[in-house]
């Protein structure tokens, strides 16, 4: 590290961030200065009930019968859940399993739209949003289905309850987006700050926070001028530039950089007085909120060398990964491996019938031609503890010890005292780990089987 | 255009990796002990270039052998075995019999290294195990030093040649042929510490002395270890540290009686801390992976260095103070785990 520490020293008085992390290629160029392009819409559409994180939705609908675009087509099924609305114009077909990205097959509404239908939306009626109370404003966002789509997925009103005990005085905006290729973010900010602005009063005004602070990384400066020309005169609302980082998205390094405060282990941004919101979130609640409409589209940014015309693209939620790939040139005999979400923490898809869902930030398509790069370093070495991966772990874990342990299958140990749990499996520690150990892997695979043990216990 | 039967791969994330491997940096390393080499060849001349060819081969040539027979890929494309020669023969007298570095060679990689499962599990800098071995198994001949003769490049050191399984002649008489003045056959240190005659900084700095093949020019070694430092191959606090610790520790000796010890650049420069700072100590996989237990281990290595050299009865302590600084990493690196990010500080987790 000791060129970036070089660096970062430089830097020290210019900017904020977090401390560690890493600086991962950003290859944002290919699609950064690309408006938004919405995309035709499919032939048939799949809406998986569970496409946040929380209860699954309820269907309200029956097959066979019609849904115009808009139109709510299942309901929440819990307070940590969200309805959802027709994407398209068209014709329930089925009530079915459908393929996921975790691989379980899982209930979904398939839709046939109707080519010739015009597409606009019917439903929703507008509302003065500034007289509506706390209450009234937590309901309306979870009726409008908005989740996180900063790839978290978590429903969005959950977070504008402060739980007994807390308060939150400080919102802060994420527009970082410090994933390598993904310019979503960078482009609503952009295109569309107004409704950013609208969005942020909403959540703040429902926190009662006293201010907020939008963290956008150095790389994004456009984004940055363009937010706060459009800033209003007199709110607390302040556009902060950071230190181009991985993974400064995350909401605790997010928070540390801005507030210089750190989330508990297993805690809440609410545990240090914070909240944190996704400015492509804050421009779906500021749209749709005052016109009482549904969550029924997002942007995706589509790249990545497997395809022809790498851009971001509006496109209805549902759409399967084929019809959106095909719209955009995609190359199957150049093509390895579809990621959905970033090329750091995103998840490689096993079948291209999986659609776009609400947490979907990116498609990304590699080539044989990458994947061949790495074959060279396919090899894996035994830890060779160079501490590389201590070096950069965001939050202060010993990579290299955990994967020590879980090579001898010590899961309990990992847990207990190296604090496996407190990972978000960033991927800093398998970039750098010379020895190419797929630590996060490891870490995944003994979280997933610490779990099981615990159920098992609990039987 | 088809997207039938997609050749799609199931991978798990991060995507994207580093350019840094482990082949990556031990080249480094090798490319790091060249200029060392090369000035231990010019400075030596035939002997040492022979020394140092022999110690890699056979290092290389038993990594192999062993790999082969315990039945796994051979190893010998990381380097690192390439790594333990050179550093086992720049450690060594310049007319070190050629059997004898062979048989340390052997036991570095073969009682240093593969007895503890090969790369990454090794407890010890290999090198030093080859190392501490020789010293203990040919006393004479790791204690004969030479000085860089005119005829270097054209003659060797008788003593290099010595036949297997037999002591070599002394060379004090070749010596006295080569009409050297005033050589005495003791390094720096010894003078030092023996007869109190402290030899000039700045020779040392340049390296026109009497010692082991690799160890004399401290400013190569220096700009050696910046380039590895650079290269992001070397954790920079270990020969920081080390340094440190070994100046603050020889510095107070100094201090107390400026007649009996050295001044702390004396410490510095002399013999093969520079070396031993630099190459040997920063072993990665001997020492500890937290910055804090960096510290601790390598200041920990500095300050032995300096009471094995001021107090115990040899000259040099640079070896066994690394070596029981490898000792103790693994303890150091579990008293300093990190304090996880949010936790409150102070709080231990409960074990
Ligand atoms: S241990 Fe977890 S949190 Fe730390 S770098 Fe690795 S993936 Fe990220
Ligand atoms: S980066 Fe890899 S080789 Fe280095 S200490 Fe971590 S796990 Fe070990």
């Amino acid at each position: 590290m000791a060129r970036e520490m070089f660096s970062d020293l430089l830097q020290l008085s210019k900017r904020k961030s977090f401390s560690r992390g890493i600086h991962p290629p950003e290859c944002k160029d290919h699609t950064s200065g690309k408006s938004i392009r919405r995309l035709p819409f499919a032939p048939k559409l799949v809406i998986p009930l569970s496409q946040h994180t929380g209860a699954p939705a309820v269907p309200v609908v029956r097959e066979g019968q019609e849904v115009v675009r808009g139109e709510p087509i299942a309901e929440a099924g819990g307070f940590v859940s969200v309805p959802m609305h027709a994407p398209v114009t068209g014709i329930v077909d089925r009530i079915a399993l459908a393929p996921t990205l975790e691989g379980e097959p899982s209930p979904a509404i398939f839709i046939k739209s109707y080519p010739a239908a015009d597409q606009r939306i019917l439903y929703g009626a507008p509302r003065d949003i500034e007289s509506m109370s706390p209450e009234e404003l937590v309901q309306a966002v979870q009726d409008t289905g908005v989740v996180g789509l900063g790839g978290a997925a978590f429903p969005t009103h959950v977070k504008l309850i402060v739980p007994e005990g807390k308060s939150v005085d400080t919102v802060v905006v994420n527009g970082c987006e410090c994933e390598p290729y993904l310019t979503t973010d960078h482009r609503v900010m952009l295109e569309r700050p107004d409704d950013i602005i609208a969005g942020i009063r909403v959540v703040a005004r429902s926190l009662g926070a006293k201010r907020v602070l939008v963290g956008i990384e150095e790389n994004k400066m456009d984004a940055a001028e363009v937010l706060r020309k459009a800033l209003p005169e007199g709110l607390p609302i302040k556009v902060e530039v950071l230190r181009v980082k991985y993974p400064q998205g995350a909401e605790k390094m997010l928070v540390k950089a801005l507030l210089r405060r750190e989330i508990p282990p297993g805690g809440l941004p609410a545990d240090v007085g914070a909240a944190v919101f996704n400015v492509a979130t804050l421009a779906q609640i500021g749209d749709l909120l005052p016109r009482q409409q549904g969550l029924i589209e997002r942007v995706v940014t589509i790249t990545g060398p497997g395809v022809e015309r790498p851009g971001n693209y509006l496109m209805a939620l549902g759409t399967p990964l084929r019809f959106a790939l095909e719209q955009v040139g995609f190359s199957n005999r150049r093509s390895k491996q579809v990621v959905l979400g970033g090329p750091m923490m995103g998840a490689t898809v096993s079948s291209l019938d999986i659609p776009v869902t609400k947490g979907v930030t990116g498609i990304l398509v590699m080539t044989h031609k990458q994947t061949r790069v790495e074959l060279r370093h396919n090899r894996i070495y035994p830890c060779i503890k160079c501490g590389e991966c201590v070096e950069v772990c965001p939050l202060y874990l010993n990579p290299s010890r955990l994967g020590l342990l879980a090579r001898k299958q010590q899961y309990e140990t990992m847990e207990e005292q190296f604090h496996l749990n407190a990972c978000f499996e960033c991927g800093c520690c398998s970039y750098v780990c010379p020895s190419n150990i797929p630590l996060v892997q490891y870490f995944r695979i003994a979280k997933a089987l610490n779990r099981e043990r615990k159920a098992r216990a609990c039987l | 255009m088809s997207v039938e039967s997609s050749p799609i791969e199931l991978r798990s994330s991060p995507h994207f990796r580093g350019v840094a491997t482990v082949d990556r940096i031990m080249l480094d390393v090798v490319y790091a002990l060249c200029p060392i080499a090369l000035f231990a060849a010019f400075q030596f001349g035939l002997s040492a270039v022979c020394l140092i060819a022999t110690c890699t081969a056979v290092c290389v040539l038993t990594e192999h052998v062993i790999c082969r027979a315990s039945g796994r890929p051979t190893s010998v494309g990381d380097y690192s075995a390439v790594i333990t020669g050179m550093l086992l023969a720049l450690t060594l007298p310049p007319g070190f019999p050629l059997w004898m570095a062979a048989v340390g060679s052997v036991v570095c990689i073969a009682l240093g290294k593969a007895l503890f499962g090969g790369i990454g599990f090794n407890v010890f800098n290999p090198a030093l195990v080859g190392r501490a071995f020789v010293q203990a198994a040919f006393p004479v001949a790791i204690t004969t030093w030479t000085p860089a003769v005119t005829e270097r490049f054209t003659q060797f050191i008788p003593s290099s040649l010595a036949l297997p399984f037999m002591t070599p002649a002394p060379v004090a008489d070749w010596v006295a042929r080569m009409s050297v003045d005033g050589f005495t056959g003791a390094t720096p240190l010894a003078l030092q510490k023996f007869d109190h005659i402290t030899t000039d900084v700045t020779t040392l700095f340049m390296g026109m002395t009497s010692g082991s093949a690799g160890e004399t020019s401290a400013i190569l070694i220096l700009a050696c270890g910046v380039y590895l430092v650079f290269r992001n191959v070397v954790n920079w606090r270990i020969p920081a540290s080390m340094l440190l610790s070994a100046f603050i520790t020889s510095g107070l000796f100094y201090l107390a009686d400026s007649e009996v010890y050295p001044n702390p650049f004396f410490t510095l420069f002399a013999g093969g801390l520079m070396l031993g700072a630099v190459f040997m100590a920063t072993d990665m996989v001997a020492s500890p992976v937290t910055a804090l237990g960096i510290w601790i281990y390598a200041g920990l290595m500095g300050f032995l260095t300096v009471i094995i050299r001021l107090k115990g009865g040899l000259p040099e302590g640079v070896m066994y103070a690394i070596l029981l600084g490898n000792a103790v990493s693994p303890i150091i690196d579990n008293l300093t785990q990190p304090r996880i990010f949010g936790a409150r500080k102070r709080k231990q987790p409960k074990s």
